[in-house]
């Protein structure tokens, strides 16, 4: 998943007292691990926070687009090239379908993305760090892709319909962008001495701000219980974040590259790595538009909004035209 | 042989380059699909002409070493193909404009006599056949839009126009490839591109230009200065670290 610190309700979860009846019986049905759809009723709270979420990554995906397709000219050979245009497609396609299922709550997409382009929307603070070297498209679908699968394979049971059967599809298409990303970092970290340092850079880069993609540690997240209780979040942040450290440190060491956090241990009796957590003030300061790479996105998108202005015009005056002569 | 297989797959790499460009930066996200789909498209026909090509050469040269270690005088695309992008209108131009000689050319080398520039065109055609159908459709929808659309697809195709004629120019290669049966000579498809041509600009509304001037050089290496921004950036990586394997 690519969404952050999504804005819930903003109250605590309601007791079963203080829900009126209509309510209890909608939490009755996630409780019982039923689908919600479209035309079905739901909290006003639900249907907003499901909005946030699910457009902040469709966000994510678009704005995704930026920092890979800043290597696709530039792709070493053929083959990586045309590997790497598929995934951005691909991307561009998760957006597509993740509109599509906030559209079906009552927004439409272009309402969506002018929220984006005007910036009051957000979208993951991963995308707002540079893509500096060819070694970091092999880092951002090892790591980068890995992380929102770790939260994309939970958000499967979802409670939302639509969303749920969007995460099941796209984590298909995600699982093998993450075997694309580690099969660049395989060949740099077993290449020349340039490609191996390029490799432990990238992975010394992105491996912080890719434990900040699952969000603030759960004491401070303050949007969380009132998401978990609707099942529109299945996995609180700090599990995502263990379950990522879990499955990539022996991913490091197979690549023979150093783990970026010198107090990472594996705890032989839970099984499970002790971990540094990242500089959360940094975190922060990305959402709040102060990373690497904010304005430049911002302005990418704005950009390519506002130069195809024109182009959607005509199609759409061309659709009218052709409507008015077949009526 | 070898020149002719570069001809075909320099423009494919050059134009699948140029339409690359575009990821992340089109008008609307199913134009971001679109075209991505279309440069994979191209590069992967990139890596059958011209693995076939180093094949040939017999010099132990891959599609890779062909696409990434020539310099420009080397590149034999047409010069339509490498145009810079500019604003969407010159994008889908060109992209039309290859289509339409594109499709016809890679349906006459189906039935080339030698069979594996014939194998490889039977593998583009139904490509290029999708991709013709769509920029057609845009070419018509946009020049019968808005009065801006209009005017932008005119002067796209008129800043375009100097650059179609190359494609059906024949020299002595041609005249070699003809003879031996493997491609018809470029000049067999004028005829039918213009009767194509002209159908779908009259539905466009736009207006063939009259001016039969045509710019050459391309497919004989002389190339125009934005090949070479352009190989800058797409072979940099093979330049600067050349021992590595990526």
């Amino acid at each position: 998943m690519y969404a952050q610190e999504v804005k819930s309700t903003g109250r605590g979860v309601k007791t079963p007292e203080e829900m009126s009846a209509q309510e209890r019986a909608f939490q009755a049905r996630i409780d019982a691990g039923e689908k919600i759809e479209p035309k079905d009723w739901m909290p006003e709270g639900y249907r907003k926070t499901l909005i946030r979420q699910i457009s902040q990554h469709a966000h994510s995906e678009v704005v995704g687009q930026l920092p890979e397709g800043n290597w696709i000219t530039r792709a070493p050979t053929l083959e990586r090239k045309a590997i790497l245009l598929a995934k951005v497609q691909d991307e561009a396609g998760h957006g597509l379908y993740l509109y599509s299922a906030a559209e079906t709550l009552g927004v439409s997409r272009e309402e969506l993305i002018t929220d984006l382009l005007a910036g009051r929307a957000k979208y993951s603070s991963i995308f707002n760090y540079p893509t500096l070297t060819w070694a970091d498209i092999g880092a951002v679908g090892w790591l980068v892709d890995g992380a929102a699968i770790v939260n994309q394979v939970a958000l499967q049971r979802t409670s939302y319909g639509p969303y749920s059967r969007a995460m099941i599809r796209i984590c298909k298409e995600e699982s093998f962008h993450a075997r694309q990303g580690f099969d660049i970092m395989m060949k740099m970290a077993n290449g020349t001495a340039a490609q191996k340092a390029m490799a432990q850079d990238a992975l010394n880069r992105l491996w912080w701000p890719a434990l900040m993609m699952f969000g603030p540690p759960d004491a401070e997240s303050v949007h969380s219980a009132q998401s978990m209780a609707w099942k529109i979040k299945v996995m609180t942040n700090d599990e995502g974040r263990q379950k990522f450290v879990d499955q990539t440190i022996p991913q490091i060491e197979y690549l023979g590259l150093e783990v970026p956090d010198c107090a990472a241990r594996l705890n032989p009796e839970t099984g499970h790595y002790s971990f540094t957590d990242p500089d959360w003030s940094e975190f922060f300061a990305v959402l709040k538009g102060n990373g690497p790479c904010n304005a430049d996105r911002m302005r990418a998108r704005n950009k390519a909004h506002d130069e195809g202005a024109w182009f959607r015009e005509g199609l759409l005056a061309h659709a009218e035209k052709h409507q008015q002569a077949a009526e | 042989m070898f020149e002719f297989l570069l001809r075909m797959g320099d423009n494919t790499l050059v134009l699948g380059h140029r339409v690359s460009e575009w990821c992340g930066h089109a008008p609307v996200l199913e134009e971001d699909i679109a075209l991505a789909n279309i440069a994979l498209d191209l590069i992967g026909q990139t890596r059958l002409w011209l693995g076939l090509a180093g094949e040939v050469e017999g010099q132990g040269r891959d599609a890779d070493a062909l696409a990434f270690r020539r310099d420009a005088w080397d590149f034999r695309n047409l010069l339509l193909v490498e145009r810079p992008n500019r604003d969407f209108g010159h994008t889908l131009m060109r992209q039309f404009l290859f289509d339409l000689w594109h499709l016809d050319r890679l349906a006459d080398l189906c039935r080339s006599a030698d069979e594996r520039v014939a194998g490889i065109a039977k593998k583009c055609v139904k490509e290029a056949d999708y991709h013709l159908e769509r920029s057609k459709d845009l070419i018509i929808r946009l020049g019968d839009g808005t009065d801006e659309s209009h005017a932008r697809m005119q002067a796209a195709l008129e800043a375009l126009w100097p650059y179609v004629g190359e494609m059906f120019t024949d020299d002595a290669l041609d005249m070699e490839m003809a003879d031996k049966g493997i491609a018809p000579l470029p000049s067999a498809q004028r005829a039918r591109f213009g009767a194509a041509l002209n159908g779908v600009l009259s539905q466009a509304m736009l207006t063939r230009p009259e001016s039969d001037f045509a710019r050459q050089g391309g497919r004989t290496g002389t190339h125009s200065e934005d090949l070479g921004h352009m190989l800058a950036t797409m072979q940099f990586l093979q330049r600067a670290y050349p021992d590595a394997r990526w």
